[in-house]
């Protein structure tokens, strides 16, 4: 059974996963992803995925793939017609820079998805990257979470501009789907209701 | 103070039940150990060294006498009868038990109350002046604001899971009593050159493990800005604070490792986008919540009330109290009281439920069924008449509630400690009980005047002893407790971080070494010089050498 949840509006359901997501080889070389060192990545330039890593990533010939960003930049040319027929989506760790996504894509619309993937659900770091993708760059098609994705995150996700969710595998996705309405009026503006609740209701003293 | 309407009370009640739905599926196996936590905590629910422990949010300190009696009830039938007021203006349980807690979070929810984002890695309670609204020196009421900032931070989807727990205060007065140097965000409201309404936003204070003061982030920001602006604040650290060392994760670092102008610049860039957001706060929405926090509806009396100079003149136990635990009001003939919760012999910031409802009933009798809590752990009335003074201290005095040592040597600010908290490096309260028996002389503790002592149980620094005048640390010293002593902290506009005076000591000579430091300060001082005064005047030698001075000495460890 698919753990799939998408959002259609306010109405979720559980739907087949139709993309399939591309992974990165294993690295020799030391990963140096660690949360918190994107500082570090930002002043040296330093990279987080080898040469060798993007090159052999194994992507399939036919279907709806979701590369890692480091080889959506990397080896944009040979997936040119591919992107153009919509069978490209990109996903990105949470420690990756989304300025290096848009100085490759500027229009950010001709991706059908963008996923971002939560290594432990722990990091909000997912938050501000959907809300920047969503209010800052303008992206509009389907914004998956995956990874570490459980049911007591999906309410901040959705706020956060996700519209699908793979939940974790050993967990029930039927469960998780009630959360998505934990909260019937939320406080602040955000992504998927912008104003702030002093905005929508005439709130008498 | 602030009245929910009905969406304040949906969010409350919806929070009850997710979290009631969380506790079963950790009771049931379906959550584990590391995906509870998270959730828990974010609830206020610690797990302790013996207990859960349960941290209930007071916004801004404010409290009404109908939540201070339910409190008081919560304590006697989900607990041991007491409670625990924290230097963060919260309530502390100490004994719950996990399974009822999603009762005790339905009960308080009647009364307009809840434990959320208490705790965790989220913006935290704002806190505040207790004397906000009826300081003379006021030049703003924070506490619109504040509430304003508590619903916006309150399930603020994109700061859910932040690299570490992130504190906000807010303050409106010349002199700072809201420690907001010391927070990862302070505002400081005041009226520009053009009269509006401005603030001063500072940023990456913080005490812990790494004490560091705030740096000023912008000098002036309109009050429309205060939530846009903090979310480009905000935001910056949630993407790029550290995430793989918890002791290296507070904004303090991230703006220390970046350098205030640099972190300044990618904020100002972050907010070029958010400003005019619509979480741009409206005129209409500063009017509505400022209507709750109008004047009380106050009598036009007398500034002098000819009973109460008779009264002082006449008892000098009533006038000691006076003294120590009667503060000026902006409203002529009224005061505000301090109720200690420090009396010699306790744990500071304890309070009964009995004692918890004869303040409530105070309250109600006399000023206006509200009342605070200090950072300072004491309960405060904040409008007085002059003539009901003595009516009060009566009445505080037989329920142990008057000891007139607020702002001396025993008014000790202290964390749970080794008795409580499982992080502990050494106990603390039985040091601040030490203490208090070693100076258990009213008349020398007028004597030595105004002076702060805080101690921390560990690094961690819940008791603030960075900024205390004196300051006790716990430290581990081949697995046995002994105490690092610090002197010159100070909180307030001019903050500092005190100076740790030499090698630690053991808890039974902790008594004789303040007794020390205060023998320096009295021969030395001169007149009308408090402590914190001589400290900074002749520096740390002088306290060393007659501390660790050998003739007397069995204290070096
Ligand atoms: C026993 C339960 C408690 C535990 C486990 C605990 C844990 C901690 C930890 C780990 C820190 C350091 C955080 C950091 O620097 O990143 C901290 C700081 C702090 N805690 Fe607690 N604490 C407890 C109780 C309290 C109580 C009862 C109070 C109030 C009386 C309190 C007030 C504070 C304050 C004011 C700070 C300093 C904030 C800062 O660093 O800016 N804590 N606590
Ligand atoms: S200072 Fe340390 S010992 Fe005291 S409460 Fe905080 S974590 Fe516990």
């Amino acid at each position: 059974m698919s753990n799939l949840i998408k959002l259609n509006g306010e109405t979720a359901s559980i739907v087949e996963n139709e993309w399939t997501c591309v992974n990165l080889p294993a690295s020799q070389a030391e990963q140096r992803v660690q949360a918190g060192k994107v500082v570090l990545f930002k002043l040296t330039g330093e990279k987080s995925v080898t040469d060798e890593q993007i090159a052999t990533a194994v992507i399939p010939a036919t279907g709806k793939v979701i590369v890692p960003l480091s080889v959506f930049i990397a080896r944009k040319n040979s997936l040119e017609s591919r992107i153009n027929a919509g069978e490209i989506g990109v996903w990105l760790d949470t420690h990756e820079v989304l300025e290096q996504l848009i100085e490759h894509q500027a229009d950010l619309n001709v991706l059908l998805i963008i996923a971002v993937h939560v290594e432990r659900f722990a990091d909000g770091r997912i938050f501000s990257l959907g809300t920047l993708l969503r209010s800052r760059y303008g992206f509009k098609n389907e914004l998956r979470a995956f990874g570490d994705v459980l049911k007591d995150q999906l309410f901040f996700l959705k706020r956060s501009g996700f519209t699908s969710f793979l939940i974790r595998a050993d967990r029930s996705a039927e469960d998780a789907l009630a959360s998505l309405h934990d909260f019937s009026q939320p406080y602040q503006g955000a992504v998927d209701e912008p104003q702030p609740i002093f905005k929508r209701y005439h709130r008498t003293a | 103070m602030y009245k929910y309407d009905q969406i304040d009370q949906q969010i409350v009640d919806e929070r009850v039940a997710q979290y009631r739905d969380q506790t079963r599926r950790y009771l049931a196996g379906e959550l584990s150990e590391d995906e509870f936590r998270p959730l828990r905590l974010q609830n206020g629910l610690y797990i302790q060294r013996y207990a859960p422990m349960l941290r209930i949010a007071v916004p801004y300190g404010m409290l009404s006498s109908r939540q201070l009696h339910k409190l008081a009830d919560i304590a006697a039938k989900y607990d041991k009868d007491y409670g625990h007021f924290s230097t963060r203006q919260n309530l502390q349980l100490n004994w719950p038990k996990l399974e009822d807690v999603p009762d005790i979070l339905a009960e308080l929810a009647t009364v307009e109350m809840h434990a959320i984002q208490t705790s965790g890695n989220c913006i935290r309670n704002i806190t505040t002046d207790q004397f906000a609204g009826i300081a003379p020196d006021e030049v703003i009421d924070p506490r619109a604001m504040a509430e304003i900032m508590r619903q916006w931070s309150t399930f603020h989807p994109e700061f859910a899971l932040l690299p570490r727990k992130f504190k906000i205060a807010v303050s409106g007065t010349k002199q700072d009593r809201a420690v907001i140097q010391a927070h990862d965000i302070g505002m400081e409201f005041y009226t520009d050159s053009s009269g509006k309404l401005a603030i001063k936003v500072w940023v990456g204070g913080g005490l812990g493990r790494t004490p560091i003061l705030g740096s000023v982030i912008r000098e002036h920001l309109d009050w429309q800005h205060a939530l846009t602006y903090c979310e480009a604040i905000i935001r910056v650290y949630n993407l790029h604070g550290r995430r793989d060392n918890i002791y290296k994760a507070r904004i303090k670092i991230l703006v220390k490792a970046l350098g205030i102008d640099e972190f300044k610049n990618q904020v100002e860039a972050e907010w070029a986008f958010l400003k005019d957001a619509p979480n741009t706060i409206t005129e209409a929405e500063l009017a509505r919540v400022g209507q709750h926090f109008e004047d009380m509806p106050y009598d036009a009396l007398q500034a002098h009330e000819a009973s109460f100079d008779a009264a002082v003149a006449s008892n000098p136990a009533f006038a000691a109290w006076v003294k120590r635990c009667v503060h000026a009001h902006k409203t002529a003939g009224y005061r505000a009281v301090t109720l200690s919760l420090k009396p010699h012999g306790s744990a500071p910031g304890d309070a009964t439920s009995a004692q918890m409802h004869t303040v409530a009933d105070l309250a109600e009798s006399y000023s206006f069924s509200e009342l605070r809590v200090s950072h300072e752990q004491n309960l405060i009335l904040a409008d007085v008449k002059l003539s009901d003074l003595l009516a009060v201290w009566e009445k505080a005095r037989a329920n142990g509630l008057a000891t007139p040592n607020i702002g001396l040597l025993t008014d000790i600010i202290c964390c749970p400690g080794g008795d409580f908290c499982s992080l502990a490096n050494a106990k603390s309260i039985p040091i601040a009980l030490a203490i208090q028996a070693q100076f258990d002389n009213l008349d020398y503790l007028h004597d030595i005047g105004d002076i702060e002592l805080n101690i921390s149980g560990c690094m961690n620094a819940c008791g603030h002893h960075h900024v205390g005048h004196i300051g006790i640390l716990g430290v581990d010293k081949d697995s046995a407790e002994f105490y690092q002593v610090s002197i010159g902290g100070k909180q307030g506009n001019d903050a500092s971080i005190g100076a740790v005076i030499g090698p630690s000591f053991a808890a039974d000579e902790m008594p004789s070494v303040i007794q020390k430091l205060i023998d320096v300060y009295i021969k030395e001082r001169t007149d009308e010089e408090r402590f914190i005064d001589t400290v900074r005047r002749l520096g740390v030698a002088p306290f060393k050498a007659h501390v660790y001075a050998k003739d007397t000495n069995e204290a070096t460890a």
